[in-house]
């Protein structure tokens, strides 16, 4: 069967409980679900910082976004999938992004989230600017991060 | 070709987006980078170090040793720090 994942680029919140659900209301096929929620913290580096502010590419952030959920699809055996990524000021304790799997089982749901997690980190076209009481500062980009989307490269 | 601008690329070069018709022999990526590097002291700051740019042609990543023949938009910036 096709999977059709859901793609939202958007400055509003979302509700972490009503999007889990939705993706398993009135399914019997669904026997995980897993779902990653990234939360602004209150501090950077041990510094407090008052808010993100998350610049984005609007078009590419969608297509390479549609890119790699196709590839979650095509390499795990999925039954639903969701994608959430917000733009604009995100103050510590709100939410920034959401992926949320369901498969049959739980390792494809679980590796497929996992995988989904580490291309938007590398890959989605979002800068991250903090600020502190010092002013406002990029954030810059971790060589570990990088790192860990490169073990789901097939060599 | 139109070319965007984002994060701190933007701030330094002082402009999100604009049209540029660069002359024949700049046929790469890379070879963009060094061309509008060297049209002012804003451009250059932006470009001071090319390896850490990145850029799409029309909503796709590509190398430094992409073609940009055809290409209808360009974009750099920096590393993704989203998610």
């Amino acid at each position: 069967m096709t999977v059709a994942a859901t793609i939202r680029i958007q400055e509003a919140d979302f509700d972490v409980a009503q999007e889990i659900a939705a993706l398993s209301r009135g399914r019997t096929d669904i026997g995980a679900v897993v779902s990653f929620s990234g939360i602004c913290r209150g501090s950077e580096q041990g510094e407090p910082i008052a808010a993100l502010t998350l610049e984005h590419y609007p078009g590419m952030a969608e297509a390479e976004i549609a890119r790699h959920a196709d590839e979650a699809l095509s390499r795990w055996p999925l039954q639903g999938l969701t994608i959430i990524h917000r733009f604009g000021r995100i103050e510590p304790g709100q939410n920034i992004v959401l992926v949320v799997t369901a498969s049959a089982h739980r390792q494809a749901a679980f590796e497929a989230a996992d995988f989904l997690m580490d291309y938007l980190k590398t890959s989605a076209p979002f800068w991250k600017r903090e600020e502190s009481a010092r002013g406002t500062s990029w954030i810059e980009a971790r060589d570990h991060d990088d790192a860990a989307a490169a073990r789901w490269t097939k060599s | 070709m139109k070319l965007k601008y984002f994060a701190w690329v933007r701030e330094r070069i002082g402009k999100a987006e604009e049209t540029v018709e660069p002359p024949a022999e700049v046929r790469t990526v890379g070879d963009l980078i060094g061309w509008l590097a060297a049209r002012d002291d804003a451009y250059a700051y932006a470009f001071e170090k090319p390896k850490v740019i990145r850029a799409a042609i029309d909503h796709a990543h590509v190398k430094p040793d992409a073609a940009i023949a055809g290409a209808r938009e360009i974009a750099f910036f920096p590393p993704m720090t989203g998610g």
